[in-house]
């Protein structure tokens, strides 16, 4: 993606080019030191500010815009106030602390707010978090002219998310899935719940001022009315704005499954191979007959089958008897020039990048070919469609399916490269609150195993053993 | 088991399955539509099914028409959608329409436009004054509405037999009268119907436009400004009386739709309904109006440019230096204020832009396109160790997938988020390469799948971009140092071939004069119904040589030609048709090539 010179030094232009071993990038460097370079989606730091009442989806949308930016490499933690108050005040008794004339709670919770803000002035100004977002109802012009005066103070951009929703089953759906599970409620029933936060509820709805096309009409804002059937678009600024936007109008919250798997065993697998185009072995097959088995017995409604473009997934989607689309951004990782090698041949050729690779297998990029970072950046457009789409199954690879899976129970880089994709798996997602359950279902077919941990050396000078020592056993 | 029988579509290295239906594909013969650009590229490589009476060789000519129509973003779009625009005259309808039509293309989605104004001009010759326009002009009003019943019959045409996906409706469209008919209309022929409304209160706005755009307009000849701005603010308030706009919250509370207001300040979208629909708003919030330069050149000349070899990442020849001492001249002289500096990352660019002494930002989706087997070869080698690889790029460049590596098409759909960057940047160089420089290029231009990859994008010359009313200007400059010259032309087959090498400096093209005499157009093996199959075509191996590595066993194994697979339900005597009708296709393939060479010619003059 997109990078940028931090120290530019305008007399010692231009500068020798060296390539950095990991990421295979080429850096200006002057008297041997390369000049430091950062990821750089936005110029300042991002400040986004839900608004809205409680049980509006707040929570939901700013835990999955985080993991989402997150997930594109974009450092972006959430601050939600509410954890604030519960931290603070330990015990929550009833909907009576957030009456509008119950001086104490207001307090409380004006304190909280100011010590989720310097939280975020932490964050963005030390820590070198991107977007940070503030996870509270904001209902207020007040309140929220506030945050934009610390915005301003810090030089931060704020972007507003407002959610706006009048349809009672959708509150009463809300308040079940989340907020029952809430600490706040550990020792109560359904009703009681649903009934102390509706008054919750109605506690806020007295003072509560929504954007406004002409009040608010220079704040940069989006504003998602019922669930995401309309949204009204405000003034957006800049890159990260404009994606946010983008994403948060292709969630929906239609329930719906995805399920994940490889294509069958190839051939080149039982070599101990990895990459190239090869085709499915006997027990590839064989396990694609049961792929279309599990499918049937699943019965799902409208299922939708994507694949990569090469020829194993297609072969193994084939086998379902069901329309299919194939995505060239499904396709695995480019190994250059180490595709079709087995790892004791890459120890052989390339010991050095093979150590790299075991230092920081998220950045590391085979020379010529590409890193789990460009992996997740190609794959953007599968999570947004993926996002938009309902009952789904995508055929993938071992790599691919790796990053995909990150994304949805939200690993980080380090985790990502080693998550544990076996052959002949299906992996059954299903959106719950704000995460997701995992179902893996094994389909009873053998396969090799293809999947190597991180050895415990990772020194460029180690032993070929010591690089080999998880190795999964091959042909 | 029912089986989709499976193509390997040798040209994109795809593997289709022939289920893919689409529209039917009799193409008929009608005036260009009003407003078109006619660029649909699908639309263009339509060939009447060639024996009607449904052989072999007209099934495989369906596949291959079938199979040109498969870009991602044109497969993801199932059902046509008519874009209807809505809004008074001079809120910028017009613009709209014509850059989405040109994105929607650009990504692989046939699109055209259907101008109202265009169907009216046509019939009433002359335009007298606004009068016509008063919606109490019984007459005139009659008139109007036929003219869009010619229009929808039109846009019928297109999407239903033309293969066109999507039609931009551009009229007024301002009263529920008329959206009912539209409305209507789709719903008898099973198309998705999205709403483009531009509502714009800010009186300079509106001025700037009519004086950008209307003065210009065929309805007013030889006109003086005052009298030209005078009568359409009269238009527009003929209008005014019966404009309805769309209601949100009640009457089009159903609809589909995005209502721009003020020139893109603020958006309004209703029930998205799918993949294009929301690629649509997503563009349509990116775009924005305020005048800006892009500036697009390649990498100064590198070592391998120097050497005649294709892709690799080597690093710049002393010529290519001087080109960077130049460009930092150039982007001094020019004086070009915030300006961002994009390059990709390979060394190259990244060279050319270090010499400019401004920050500059690294893209890995701007590399060269990725020649897979053919990286870091020359076309000598490259004819020499993949004859029927170097053929097949020649007959159809823009589909052509380098085994292991991209197409033209590809790199298109890579790129596709630098143009949504660039639509929302101010002033950008962007130093990129041969190939991406002209997916860039054919977007600004508006350039047919056809014409993209023989686009002139010479070394060491900076291509200024200027957004202009409805187009793009474009200025050139040459830098004035020298280079070689890496674009290679439409190749030619037999004697056809010596014409167009004539136009050239020896030496710098001498691949291009090497065109065998005796070529035997490659053998465009189709395989019908077998297991997919593309292994042979992806061999990675001989990228190894660039690392300096020793070769190794398996990659000095040239590819082996395609040999033929058939599954169990092979159809053997489809393949055998398909030999004794080659010599067919041979005949049509070179009176296409001298279809093509006329249009290079004319190409040259860019």
């Amino acid at each position: 993606m997109m990078l940028d010179n931090d120290e530019f030094i305008l007399e010692t232009s231009p500068r020798e080019l060296t390539q950095n071993p990991l990421r295979k990038i080429w850096m200006p460097c002057k008297n041997g030191h390369i000049a430091q370079r950062r990821v750089c989606m936005t110029n300042c730091p991002t400040l986004i500010v839900t608004v809205g009442l409680p049980a509006r989806g707040k929570t939901y949308i700013s835990k999955k815009l985080t993991r989402y930016l997150n997930w594109i490499g974009v450092p972006t933690k959430e601050f939600n106030v509410g954890q604030y108050r519960r931290e603070c005040l330990k015990i929550y008794k009833s909907f009576e602390f957030f009456r509008p004339d119950n001086e104490e709670g207001l307090k409380i919770r004006r304190q909280c707010a100011l010590a989720a803000l310097n939280d975020v002035r932490q964050y963005l100004s030390v820590e070198g978090g991107q977007v940070a977002v503030f996870d509270a109802t904001n209902t207020t012009r007040e309140r929220r002219g506030t945050i934009i005066k610390f915005a301003e103070q810090n030089g931060f951009k704020v972007f507003f998310v407002e959610s706006v929703c009048e349809d009672p089953d959708v509150i009463a759906q809300n308040i079940v899935q989340v907020k029952l599970d809430s600490p706040d409620y550990t020792h109560c029933n359904t009703e009681e719940v649903i009934e102390d936060f509706m008054k919750r509820i109605k506690c806020y709805e007295s003072s509560y001022q929504p954007l406004d096309e002409v009040l608010d009409r220079d704040l940069s804002y989006i504003k998602i009315m019922d669930v995401g059937c309309r949204y009204l678009v405000n003034r957006v600024l800049d890159h990260i704005q404009s994606r946010i936007v983008y994403y948060l109008m292709n969630i929906h919250i239609t329930p719906r499954s995805i399920y994940l798997c490889r294509h069958g065993e190839s051939d080149l697998n039982i070599k101990g191979r990895i990459g190239g185009d090869s085709g499915l072995s006997a027990r590839g097959k064989e396990f694609a007959k049961s792929l279309r088995k599990f499918i049937q017995d699943q019965n799902i409604k409208d299922l939708k089958v994507w694949t990569s473009q090469m020829k194993r997934t297609i072969q193994t989607a084939e086998c379902l008897g069901v329309p299919y689309e194939q995505w060239k951004s499904l396709n695995e990782i480019d190994a250059g020039v180490c595709e079709e090698m087995m790892y004791e041949e890459i120890q052989e050729h390339y010991p050095l990048e093979f150590a790299l690779r075991d230092q920081d297998k998220y950045r590391y990029r085979y020379p010529k070919g590409e890193s789990y970072e460009d992996l997740v950046q190609r794959l953007e457009p599968v999570i947004m469609e993926l996002e938009r789409q309902e009952n789904i199954l995508v055929v993938c690879h071992q790599a691919v399916m790796r990053c995909l899976l990150a994304y949805f129970l939200d690993k980080n880089a380090d985790e990502l490269p080693y998550l544990k994709c076996p052959l002949h798996t299906v992996l059954k997602l299903t959106p719950m609150a704000y995460g997701c359950k995992v179902e893996s279902v094994y389909l009873g077919v053998d396969s090799v195993n293809t999947q190597r941990d991180r050895p415990e050396n990772v020194n460029v000078l180690r032993t070929t053993g010591d690089a080999l020592q998880t190795v999964p056993a091959h042909l | 088991m029912i089986q989709q029988s499976l193509v390997l579509n040798r040209d994109a290295d795809l593997i289709l399955p022939v289920t893919i239906a689409r529209r039917p594909q009799t193409s008929r013969d009608r005036k260009a539509g009003p407003g078109s650009d006619r660029r649909g590229m699908a639309a263009r490589q339509q060939r009447p099914a060639a024996a009607s009476d449904g052989s072999a060789e007209a099934r495989r000519t369906d596949l291959r028409v079938n199979e040109k129509k498969c870009s991602w973003a044109s497969y993801m779009t199932n059902s046509p959608t008519v874009i209807v625009m809505i809004g008074l005259p001079a809120r910028g309808k017009t613009y709209m329409s014509k850059k989405l039509t040109r994105y929607l293309n650009w990504i692989g989605v046939p699109t055209k436009v259907f101008n109202l104004g265009v169907y009216r001009r046509e019939a009433v010759q002359s335009y007298k004054s606004y009068d016509f326009f008063r919606h109490d002009n019984k007459e005139a009003m009659q008139i109007r509405k036929q003219f869009a019943l010619v229009a929808l019959e039109d846009v019928k045409a297109y999407l239903d037999e033309e293969a066109g996906q999507i039609a931009v409706f551009d009229a007024t469209n301002t009263t529920r009268e008329r959206r009912e008919l539209i409305l209507n209309f789709a719903k008898d022929n099973s198309y998705k119907v999205f709403f483009v409304e531009s509502i714009c209160d800010d009186p300079d706005v509106i001025a700037t436009n009519i004086l950008d755009v209307k003065v210009s307009s065929p309805d007013y000849p030889e006109r003086d400004r005052e009298s030209v701005m005078e009568d359409f603010l009269k238009r527009i308030e003929c209008y005014k009386v019966t404009y309805q706009p769309l209601d949100p919250d009640e009457h089009d509370n159903n609809l589909s739709f995005i209502q721009v207001i003020n020139v893109g300040r603020r958006f309004l979208v209703n029930r998205v309904q799918d993949y294009i629909q929301s690629k649509i708003v997503y563009y349509l919030m990116n775009i924005h109006v305020h005048s800006h330069s892009i500036y697009l050149c390649r990498h100064g000349e590198s070592h391998y440019n120097v050497e005649g070899r294709i892709g690799g990442d080597s690093e710049l020849s002393e010529r290519g230096k001087q080109f960077s001492a130049a460009l930092k001249g150039f982007v001094e002289e020019h004086r070009l204020s915030d300006l961002k500096v994009w390059t990709s990352q390979l060394r190259r660019t990244i060279q050319t832009a270090e010499e400019l002494g401004v920050p500059y930002e690294q893209w890995k989706i701007l590399n060269e396109i990725d020649a897979g087997v053919c990286e870091e070869m020359s076309y000598e080698m490259i004819e020499e160790t993949y004859p029927e690889e170097f053929a097949m790029r020649g007959q159809d460049k823009y589909h052509y997938r380098y085994p292991g590596g991209e197409s033209y098409q590809d790199l298109v759909q890579r790129l596709e988020p630098v143009i949504m960057e660039l639509e929302r940047q101010g002033n950008v160089l962007v130093i990129c390469h041969q190939a991406v420089m002209r997916c860039l290029l054919a977007y600004f231009l508006d350039k047919s799948a056809d014409d993209l990859p023989y686009l002139k994008c010479p070394l060491h010359t900076v291509l200024k971009l200027t957004p202009v009313a409805y187009g793009c200007k474009v200025d050139l400059f040459d830098l004035k140092v020298e280079a070689v010259n890496t674009h290679r032309d439409r190749p030619l087959k037999g004697r056809d071939a010596k014409k167009v090498s004539t136009g050239f400096e020896p030496g710098t093209l001498r691949f291009m004069n090497k065109v065998s005499t005796d070529a035997v157009p490659p053998a465009f093996l189709r395989r019908n119904s077998f297991t997919p199959l593309s292994s042979q075509d992806q061999i990675k191996r001989p990228r190894l040589y660039s690392m300096g590595n020793p070769p190794q066993a398996r990659m000095s194994q040239a590819p082996a030609l395609p040999s033929m697979q058939f599954s169990e339900v092979s159809e053997g005597a489809e393949l055998l048709q398909s030999k004794c009708s080659r010599r067919r296709r041979m005949c049509s393939e070179l009176k296409k090539q001298r279809e093509r060479l006329f249009s290079t010619w004319m190409y040259h003059q860019f």
